[in-house]
């Protein structure tokens, strides 16, 4: 198995994070990771830069709003922080800890803290709701200023401009967090019962995606939109999504198979190739479509869980980091 | 292999893990004192403190967060399988902060169930794989816990749930009453540690670091008001953890495998018959006084089979009766003997949840005895106990 794979290894270099990551992203081509310890990492392995987003809290929550990383804190801030490493406060919720967070490209913002959710659109305007139990998850519908909020015994969809209270979209059981499929037919959740839940919005058809032995703590879209791939098993796991009725009453594509749990994927920008990262250390390229994987990252020493994966805009690097406070910056090859 | 709890992870790092103890007690019997009292110590932890949002008294303490006791049903076709949905976020968020604190301490509402508590370090595998949870101190007011008894249930479900009990505020009562109340604390849970206090004023060390839940550390059954010699210390095995009491995960269409099965491996063994003798609770042991009463809804049950079990009977017989009978059996535990087996088999249930692992080997000359206890509502004492004498060797 392992020997057959091809290898990306020497195109990676790793790098100590400085402290335990938890997400990573590309501001423009600057690599950035969210650490636990409150401070932004920025900028090329050589030379990174700390930026202390939240002085004396942690970070639970990270988003790209447009130009600027979104951090919400158990300080009870939401932070934005830009490539240049320039911060700025959104929003001091005097110590009441930011449970999530969505961003849209245009800057506008939605955040969460206990039952009360908040948006701030690119123009300043705030509008605030609230939900019956904690909000737990926040997603920005990819058309139109609307907000889907998961919670317990479902999810709520929200347009913030309207007078109208959120729409509740019913289903027993504690809902963590949300993503939107990319054309805007599905609303996808990912549940506390170590499965995924989905609701056609047109009908509201519900479908239960399950067989998790985890929650799945990772969603990814691919490029095209036509497969969601979740962590969670000890495959990645991938629902199709393209015809009119998703996933409903289809079989998942598995790829990626290790007898190791993965905690987290990527799908790539621009290609049908997906990066997983195990509970182990271990981080595949695979291709789904005929199962080919390459390895990016056998780790010897640090065997801690992968909890994040990022590629930038193009798809030309991808951005890794570890339970562990360990880093690696993936350079793919030309051709 | 014998175990009820089926995730095995190799080695348990039970010492990389945070633990958690839960304050609980009916209103204004002393949990914000006693709460205070752990936090003013200069014992040199430091303790992050989930709070209620309600709370009456301020904390002072660096890190205190408050809670919602948002109690969650789990969507597992299990109705009494609830769990604190807050608690889960808070344990991951504080986890966050790993190296700045050394334990966690839960303080609950007055009209708390501790069920949903307890049940969460069951349920939630980040919760159980980063913490621990280490015991349950139920603080109650020696003045007026008999009548809370009679009229809160929450008050009862709080002391059948213990692993501690802080009978605070005796200075306000008469000797005979403080016998009647802890006759009637222990009409109910003869296996707690019982402690009497004023001002919620006890070594510190009563209260936390108990293990509790530890399934190492369960040494005895006996009602904690009897002299035992059963106090060998714990050696260490390996230790499953948290598996379900139950398996019944419904299923839609498209999933694409099964769920992970809770179910259990165990080796054989012959079936023989056995001597049995079965206590029935409340007998009349006891010292210091304590007077003897009967609780006409929560009671305690232990049987004993005085040789080996069957683990082909047992463990499917418990994993059924505690998916049935669970939701009106607080707390189980169990310390049983398998034939052919030199380990001690251990387990412990909340309700429907049920965790259970072989433990020490059984040593020279200690006699092999299996012995349950259950503390809940309306025991079916004679069915629990036949059914029980049933899985003898």
């Amino acid at each position: 198995m392992a020997e057959e794979r091809g290898s990306l290894t020497e195109h990676l270099a790793s790098f100590p994070a400085g402290a335990p990551v938890q997400g990573a992203t590309f501001l423009g081509e600057t690599p950035v990771l969210v650490r636990d310890d409150g401070t932004l990492s920025l900028g090329e392995p050589a030379a990174p830069r700390a930026v202390t987003a939240h002085p004396e809290g942690t970070i639970l929550s990270s988003r790209i709003a447009g130009a600027a990383l979104l951090t919400g804190g158990d300080d009870g801030l939401v932070v934005a922080t830009d490539a240049a490493g320039a911060t700025r406060l959104v929003h001091d919720g005097k110590g009441k800890w930011i449970d999530a967070l969505a961003a849209r490209p245009d800057g506008t913002v939605a955040f969460a803290s206990g039952r009360a959710v908040t948006t701030i659109d690119g123009k300043g305007a705030v509008r605030t709701t609230s939900v019956p139990t904690t909000a737990r998850g926040l997603a920005f519908a990819p058309k139109g200023y609307r907000l889907a909020i998961a919670h317990y015994n479902g999810a709520s969809l929200w347009f913030p401009n309207a007078a109208a209270p959120p729409e509740l979209y019913e289903w027993k059981g504690s809902h963590l967090s949300a993503t939107f499929s990319p054309d805007g037919r599905f609303l996808v959740t990912a549940m506390q019962e170590s499965a995924l839940h989905g609701w056609r919005l047109v009908d509201r058809a519900n479908m239960r995606m399950s067989g998790y032995p985890t929650k799945v703590r990772s969603m990814s879209w691919s490029a095209d939109g036509d497969w969601l791939a979740t962590s969670g098993a000890d495959s990645c796991v991938l629902w199709p999504f393209r015809d009119k009725d998703g996933p409903m009453k289809k079989t998942p594509l598995e790829c990626a198979v290790r007898k190791a749990k993965i905690s987290c994927v990527a799908f790539h920008p621009v290609s049908p190739l997906l990066a997983v990262g195990y509970e182990d250390g271990w981080v595949l390229l695979s291709r789904p479509s005929d199962q080919a994987e390459l390895l990016v990252r056998r780790p010897d020493d640090d065997r801690s869980a992968i909890t994040a994966l990022a590629w930038d805009a193009k798809g030309d690097r991808m951005l890794l980091g570890t339970a562990s406070g360990e880093a690696g910056l993936l350079t793919l090859p030309e051709g | 292999m014998a175990g009820t709890a089926i995730e095995r992870k190799g080695e348990a790092d039970a010492a990389s893990k945070i633990p958690v103890t839960v304050l609980t007690g009916y209103l204004g019997a002393g949990k914000t004192t006693l709460l205070n009292r752990i936090l003013s110590e200069p014992h040199g932890q430091r303790y992050a403190v989930i709070v209620n949002e309600f709370g009456e008294v301020g904390i002072d303490n660096e890190l205190v967060v408050d809670a919602d006791e948002e109690v969650f049903e789990m969507n597992n076709g299990c109705i009494c399988c609830t769990v604190r949905g807050d608690l889960i976020r808070i344990i991951e968020g504080l986890m966050k902060r790993r190296g700045k604190f050394d334990a966690i301490i839960v303080e609950t509402t007055g009209l708390a169930d501790p069920a949903p508590v307890a049940q969460t370090f069951f349920v939630d595998e980040d919760v159980a794989t980063k913490s621990r949870l280490d015991a349950v101190v139920t603080v109650a007011d020696a003045k007026w816990l008999a009548d809370r008894l009679k009229d809160a249930p929450e008050a009862k479900s709080q002391v059948a749930f213990a692993d501690v009990i802080v009978l605070n505020k005796t200075d306000l009562v008469s000797a005979d009453e403080l016998a009647e109340v802890e006759g009637r604390i222990r009409a109910i849970n003869p296996y707690a540690t019982l402690h009497r206090t004023q001002r919620c004023q006890l070594p510190l060390d009563a209260v936390l670091g108990r293990n509790a839940f530890d399934l190492d550390r369960i040494l005895e059954l006996e009602p904690a008001f009897l002299e035992t010699e059963d106090h060998d210390h714990h050696e260490h095995g390996d230790h499953g953890h948290h598996g379900h009491g139950h398996d019944d995960h419904g299923h839609h269409d498209h999933e694409h495998h099964d769920d992970a099965h809770h179910g259990h491996d165990h080796a054989g063994g012959d079936h023989k018959e056995h001597d049995h003798e079965a206590h029935g609770h409340l007998e009349a042991h006891g010292h210091g006084g304590a007077r003897h009463f009967h609780d006409a809804e929560m009671h305690s049950l232990s049987v004993t089979i005085d040789g080996d079990v069957d683990a082909e009977k047992f463990l499917p017989w418990v994993q059924e009766y505690m998916q049935r009978e669970g939701g009106s059996i607080l707390r189980s535990k169990g310390i049983l003997a398998f034939k052919d087996e030199p380990r001690r088999f251990v387990f412990q249930g909340v309700h429907m949840m049920l965790d259970g692992d072989l433990q020490r080997p059984w040593k020279d000359g200690e006699k092999r005895v299996s012995r349950m206890v259950f503390i809940g509502r309306h025991l079916k004492e004679d069915e629990i106990r036949t059914s029980f004498l049933a899985c003898a060797a």
